[in-house]
């Protein structure tokens, strides 16, 4: 039902070390390398960040613990690139070896000189929707649950399992936006309606820490009821 | 499509990740699909052009104009697109104000999403699982990590960006500041306060 990366509320990891407080985050060269390399993976488009996020979250639970976080960044690119079959499994394992240089970059390449424009424009998730809302804020909603994708088993979702089946109110509605449950599958953009959605910790913790302490969750229409 | 690959291709690579971003960045310039001057333009803009010195300008702006706090916290894409700040991870942003009854915190349980436009890249501590597991349960334990303790009449409202909204703190403003410009009250806001995990900074001289 829940996959490694659905992690909210687990117990037993320990304290947070706050002590790095530069600007930029500290970060061995390969990380920043592998971050840009990410991004420039990414503006090529031929995956989508909902499709991005499945590919990490689908990386074995043993290497998920193991990895460190660009560790999974890059297992999900790897993975990607075969699936889409930008890249051979025979050229991964040879790192290149065998490939000569490229003359031309290809179409979809990300060029140096378009990085500001791209990083600027990002990728705006909002869009016109067929699909009307039917809640408002102050509205009592139920999430479902199990927390699980309705489209594909076992599929990528945003509703984490520590929220599912709880009873919450709408705070605001932010538009329809794309559904990554379907998107993350290639099944298409399928936006609806999106909502910040206010739960007491007492519905969803054994111990809340204060009477009055909250969290926020942003929930599509789909993984709401009326309650 | 199969979700689960028993055999994924990313076990081909070499173990040691700094070999493994190698291996992929050779791949991907061999086939032509990285231009390998885009990734140095990536790095200047997350090391010099964009950072948490962004978000600091917008919460002095806050504090010192009523009219642009009431658009922030309207419409905060809006009014920080209007001062430059736009891009990707942060298309659709949302201004959350601390108050004395409310203080806000921000977290990613199921990622690491984060305001890049406002803030720049995160924090190891941001993406790691401890922050990610605990932040959502037990706040008020996380920032006493962070060396904050809030009084108990303010309630915490932790935001878990689940969606492609990003979320901006909007921290108190420090008692003793009156009459700063907004380049002064800018070097008051840290990174973590605008996350939620810290508060603003008292100024110097001030108890």
């Amino acid at each position: 039902m829940t996959r490694v990366h659905d992690m909210g509320g687990r117990f037993g990891d320990g304290p947070v070390d706050p002590t790095d407080r530069a600007y930029p985050p500290r970060a061995e060269p390969w990380q920043t390398r592998a971050l840009t390399l990410t991004l420039a993976a990414g503006a090529t488009g031929l995956w989508n960040i909902d499709m991005s996020r499945r590919a990490r979250e689908a990386v074995d639970p043993k290497d998920y613990a193991r990895f460190s976080y660009y560790e999974k960044w890059l297992a999900g690119m790897a993975d990607l690139l075969v699936e889409t079959g930008a890249v051979s499994r025979e050229e991964l394992a040879s790192a290149g070896e065998g490939l000569s240089q490229c003359d031309e970059l290809d179409p979809k390449a990300l060029r140096a000189e378009a990085v500001p424009g791209v990083l600027a424009r990002g990728g705006p998730a909002d869009r016109d929707s067929a699909v009307m809302p039917v809640f408002s804020p102050g509205d009592a909603v139920m999430t479902l649950r199990p927390a699980a994708n309705r489209l594909v088993d076992g599929g990528h979702t945003r509703l984490p399992a520590y929220a599912a089946g709880a009873r919450g109110r709408v705070l605001r509605c932010h538009g329809a936006h794309v559904l990554p449950d379907s998107n993350a599958h290639g099944l298409g953009e399928a936006p609806e309606p999106l909502y910040a959605v206010a739960f007491a910790a007492s519905e969803l913790w054994a111990a809340p820490e204060h009477p009055r302490d909250e969290v926020v969750l942003d929930l599509w229409q789909s993984y709401l009821c009326p309650a | 499509m199969a979700h689960d690959d028993p055999d994924h291709p990313h076990a081909l690579l070499p173990p040691d990740p700094a070999l493994r971003v190698r291996a992929l960045e050779t791949v991907l310039t061999r086939k032509g699909l990285i231009d390998p001057a885009a990734l140095d333009a990536i790095i200047d803009t997350y090391q010099n052009r964009v950072g948490p010195k962004n978000g600091a300008a917008v919460v002095a702006r806050a504090w010192s104009d009523p009219g642009f706090r009431a658009d922030l916290l309207d419409d905060a894409t809006a009014a920080v697109s209007g001062m430059g700040f736009h891009g990707r991870q942060g298309e659709h942003i949302v201004a959350v104000e601390n108050t004395p009854e409310v203080h806000n915190m921000v977290v990613c349980t199921l990622c690491s999403c984060y305001p890049w436009p406002l803030l720049g890249v995160p924090p190891a501590w941001y993406k790691s699982d401890a922050y990610r597991a605990r932040a959502v349960r037990e706040p008020r334990k996380v920032l006493a990590e962070f060396g904050v303790t809030l009084p108990e009449e303010t309630a915490v409202r932790v935001w878990d960006s689940t969606a492609e909204v990003r979320y901006l703190v909007l921290p108190m403003r420090p008692k003793g500041t009156d009459g700063l410009s907004e380049e002064a009250l800018a070097a008051l806001v840290g990174r973590d306060a605008m996350i939620g995990t810290a508060l603003a900074s008292a100024p110097e001289g001030a108890a």
